[in-house]
């Protein structure tokens, strides 16, 4: 194959093929390419999308940093189903197959002790959600004023608006004790656990605030029974939400452990 | 090889995934290793990506409480750099000025 080198993550070497009709970036099909035990799942793309400049004015491009994204995401997502893959990071280019060999040696003891730690385990999200109270704005604070029928006085207003200032501290405060109680539950079933920045639900498109964004290592003969903890403490919480995303390949335990 | 056992069914990301969660993990997550083709995600881009995202502006988004860019190393690193470099830019200026400056004040 002519080109450059998209690699899409490290692993080790599988038996099992991958889906045939399965497409990278720019829709070429994932070759495998061993060396000294491990193995490298990369696909070759055009100079003219990922040589440095064209790359950097891509990433720019949000409509092509989705597509890309997606198809980086559905590679790794393939290899869960026949590996534990190491996921590497959205665009990591080399020249050519020697520069891809080169990078799996310089970095082989780290490729080998994680795969260790990742081995037979997937990655679950959890997402615990404060939903939006009556009468608040989706921004997160309490705008809307009770205008209908009579004119308030100055003193009740400023009575009504600190009423409402502690009680939307008082479901702060609820949600993030819920959320750390969750939390120390779920990362006591896991291997390992991490925290994310929350999202923002301008970005994720979902309702309600983000209080909790974490991601929990689990085994593969386990995660049923995670998956049935967080499901039971759906109901535990009004106001509150919580959802669960996964299996995904470990992506937030890529990294050594901290 | 590995023969991995059966997993409950995915949640929450089968076809449409949420394409925030997969941004997160392609852009935040994963191993970094420096390839041939040098760009750093973190430097320049992933700010603007980001920012593009949530709102036009980011007074509007520190209004709105949307910050965690700031705790972001890499990201504030890069705006520690770039304010390094123009307070250099400008010592060195004040410097030259001042070198051009000396002999006269001397002769003076």
């Amino acid at each position: 194959m002519t080109g450059l080198r998209y690699v899409y993550a490290v692993c080790r070497p599988f038996g099992a093929a991958l889906q045939t009709q399965l497409t990278g970036v720019v829709g070429a099909p994932p070759k495998l390419l061993h060396h000294r035990g491990l193995v490298a799942v990369v696909s070759a793309v055009p100079e003219r999308d990922f040589a440095e400049e064209p790359l950097r004015a891509h990433l720019e491009d949000l409509e092509w940093l989705t597509v890309t994204a997606r198809a980086h995401h559905g590679v790794i997502d393939a290899l869960m189903t026949v590996t534990t893959p190491l996921p590497l990071r959205l665009a990591t280019v080399f020249r050519d197959d020697s520069g891809v060999r080169m990078m799996l040696e310089a970095r082989e003891g780290d490729f080998r002790r994680t795969l260790d730690r990742l081995q037979g385990r997937v990655e679950w999200g959890v997402k615990v959600y404060l939903e939006s109270a009556p009468g608040e704005t989706p921004g997160g604070t309490a705008e809307s004023e009770p205008t209908a029928g009579k004119a308030v006085s100055g003193r009740d207003y400023l009575r009504q608006r600190s009423m409402r200032a502690r009680e939307q501290e008082d479901r702060w405060r609820k949600a993030e004790e819920f959320a750390t109680r969750l939390h120390e539950t779920l990362a006591a079933h896991a291997d390992e656990s991490r925290l994310h920045t929350p999202q923002d639900s301008a970005l994720s498109g979902t309702s309600g605030r983000n209080v909790l964004n974490a991601a929990y290592l689990v085994s593969r003969a386990e995660s049923e029974e995670f998956v049935e903890i967080v499901d039971r403490t759906k109901d535990d919480a009004p106001g509150m939400r919580v959802e669960l995303t996964g299996p995904w390949a470990a992506y937030s335990f890529a990294g050594e452990k901290p | 090889m590995t023969s991995p056992s059966r997993l409950p069914e995915p949640y929450g990301h089968d076809g449409g995934a949420n394409l925030a969660d997969i941004l997160e993990r392609v852009l935040d997550k994963g191993v970094v290793i420096a390839g041939d083709i040098r760009i750093n995600l973190l430097d320049i881009e992933l700010l603007t990506v980001k920012l593009r995202l949530i709102v036009a502006s980011v007074d509007k988004a520190k209004e709105m409480g949307i910050d965690w860019w700031e705790d972001d190393p890499a990201l504030s690193s890069r705006a520690r750099r770039s304010e390094l470099a123009r307070e250099n830019a400008e010592l060195r200026e004040r410097l030259a000025e001042l070198e051009t400056g000396r002999p006269q004040e001397e002769a003076s």
